[in-house]
């Protein structure tokens, strides 16, 4: 296989919940992406940003309003007989009968899928072979999460589709989750996850997309994410030194005494306040500045602070009124 | 794995008939596992049948059958055929497809390989394994402790039986799309199950009917079944009688099928 070739294609993706006009809601608002083999992709966002209906769309399970994707090549809607063997899925919530063992419910699975694993060593991979004869209901949601995954794992996926993988799990499930993922890449497997969490995106992803109300908001790797996000410098003015003192070229911000400056250059702005600082001889009271960080960028692209949309540049994001009316999620966490 | 790559039209290739077979034993494996673990649904299955069975015989006694032609142990025996289908099949496969779609079951099967067919089909297998069998088990009482004459046409007899083993499935699919948890099946079966009890000529046979109310009967879903039945085990049944009986129970099955792929759902409403 090419190193070049993009196992996940998405392009003006669109989905609609309900009627075309009126009640309906769109979770899914145009968007394009793509997902290179052995790949790890994330996709983050809030809750409602919309990762899961992008995510079930890509896994096949509902058809799109509009737009296009491709998963290996086919759509995965239509032409599914050709897509699944060749896929593994966690959904976000696992639907296993819960009057069956963990070993049952691998049975069940294994027959269900081509060229599967032994159940015994899909057990062990995700730690669940001491629980294999303990009934689903009584296992615990991290556990319940490591069976999900095991069975995504069941037939050696080309493509793995993990929907929130370590939502309920303790931190060293996590960490082993993480593991298990690198070895999934290190084998050349592609994986599509979802995450709240911004330090999992940052320890697995190779490249991310941050999602909000239906629309990417921005993409790429983890480093380049961050690096559309201006830094910030804060500090406290004496009383007599009013902001409009303020050099102009450094486009403060105040709050009563209280300045921010955002800037894309911080050593040159950095540099251009403190002289002024010397110069006035201004005390600058608790002086802070940072670069931003992974978790500061998504913090403010997910809430869509509406400050910041010029920073963003070429994206067309405004505020939306419709993004704060979410579907009812049964089940949320 | 290349198998699905190099064959164009999966659906008919014997490589694909395997491994449909295999993906719908493994299901009906776990969910016959699942049947023994509840015990409601074991009640339904094995007792309830033969509850109706005694009950139906006080009922049918006190009916004057005059010149219908039919016996009381005829009447009660084609009647509990009935009886399985509806409580082994029906009754019992609707909570089952219910419980399995609000667990997310369905759904997370359908992220695999196995396809919506094979699912319910799969599913549906050990009811209407265990129903056949009861089936079986309700002819030769007949024959051995009931002094009834053996099955005068067996063949009809076991195409009525067919018929009505995937009518009640594909019924208790349609079923599902409007019940909305296990414990509501119990009100969304009874329409069906009434309709039948009364109008299919499980306990009132439609001899003793008046004719043109016999003939819309004879539009419902189970009556075809029970005619097939009775003209396999006794006897009777022109060949004009075997053909319309037949048509009705397959527009009934076609047009289930075209309810269930229109209708069905697959995860909880949200």
């Amino acid at each position: 296989m090419d190193n070049g070739e993009q196992v996940i294609e998405v392009s003006g993706l669109r989905r609609r919940y309900g009627p075309a006009k009126g009640d309906g809601f769109e979770a899914v608002r145009g968007i394009s992406f793509s997902v290179a083999r052995g790949e790890v992709f994330a996709l983050l966002g809030t809750n409602g940003a919309g990762k899961t209906s992008t995510v079930e769309l890509l896994e096949g399970l509902a058809e799109p309003s509009g737009g296009r994707v491709r998963v290996l090549g086919h759509d995965p809607y239509r032409d599914r007989a050709r897509v699944r063997s060749r896929i593994g899925v966690m959904l976000q919530e696992g639907g296993f009968p819960s009057e069956l063992t963990v070993a049952e419910t691998a049975r069940m699975w294994a027959g269900c899928t081509t060229g599967a694993r032994p159940v015994g060593e899909a057990l062990e991979t995700v730690g669940l072979a001491p629980r294999a004869n303990v009934r689903v209901k009584q296992l615990s949601g991290g556990e319940r999460r490591r069976l999900d995954l095991a069975m995504a794992l069941l037939g050696r996926p080309e493509v793995l589709f993990l929907d929130e993988p370590t939502t309920g799990l303790d931190a060293e499930g996590r960490r082993d989750t993480w593991r298990l993922v690198r070895e999934l890449r290190s084998t050349g497997t592609t994986v599509l996850l979802t995450t709240h969490y911004l330090e999992e995106a940052e320890q697995l992803a190779d490249r991310l997309a941050i999602m909000r109300a239906g629309r990417i908001v921005v993409s790429g790797t983890p480093a380049e994410v961050t690096a559309t996000r201006p830094s910030r410098i804060r500090f406290t003015l004496p009383e007599e030194v009013p902001p409009a003192r303020l050099p102009l070229s450094l486009r403060a911000a105040a709050d009563g005494r209280r300045v921010e400056i955002r800037t894309e250059r911080l050593q040159e702005a950095l540099t251009e306040l403190l002289l002024w600082a010397r110069r006035e001889d201004v005390e600058l009271e608790g002086l802070d500045a940072r670069s931003a960080s992974l978790e500061e960028a998504f913090l403010e692209i997910a809430h869509g602070d509406p400050a910041d949309h010029e920073g963003l540049g070429g994206h067309e994001e405004t505020t939306d009124a419709t993004h704060t009316a979410r579907p009812a999620k049964a089940g949320a966490r | 794995m290349s198998a699905t790559d190099t064959t164009p039209t999966t659906d008919t290739s014997p490589g694909e008939a395997t491994a449909s077979l295999r993906r719908m034993r493994a299901l009906a494996r776990a969910e016959l596992t699942l049947l023994v673990r509840n015990r409601t649904a074991m009640f339904t299955a094995l007792l309830m049948p033969l509850a109706m069975v005694l009950f139906m015989r006080s009922t049918v006694e006190q009916l004057s059958l005059g010149n219908t032609g039919l016996s009381t142990t005829g009447l009660v025996m084609t009647g509990g055929i009935a009886m399985v289908l509806i409580f082994v099949v029906y009754t019992n496969l609707i909570p089952t497809y219910v419980s399995r779609r609000e667990e997310l079951v369905l759904k997370r099967l359908r992220t695999g390989e196995v396809r919506d067919g094979e699912i319910l089909a799969g599913t549906s297998l050990p009811v209407t394994v265990l129903a056949l069998l009861q089936c079986v088990v309700l002819v030769a009482a007949g024959a051995t402790l009931l002094d009834m004459s053996p099955p005068e046409r067996p063949e009809l007899l076991l195409l009525g039986v067919l018929l009505g083993l995937v009518l009640m499935v594909l019924a208790a699919a349609v079923t599902a799309v409007f019940t909305r948890t296990a414990e509501s099946s119990q009100i969304t079966a009874l329409p069906l199950v009434m309709v039948s009890f009364i109008g299919s000529g499980v306990f009132v046979p439609l001899e003793v009917m008046p004719d043109r109310m016999a003939d819309v009967m004879r539009l419902l879903p189970m009556t075809p079944v029970i005619d097939l039945v009775r003209y396999g085990w006794f006897g009777g049944g022109e060949p004009g009688e075997v053909l319309r009986a037949v048509g009705v129970a397959v527009v009934w099955s076609v047009a289930s099928v075209f309810a269930v792929r229109r209708w069905f759902r697959w995860e909880p409403r949200r």
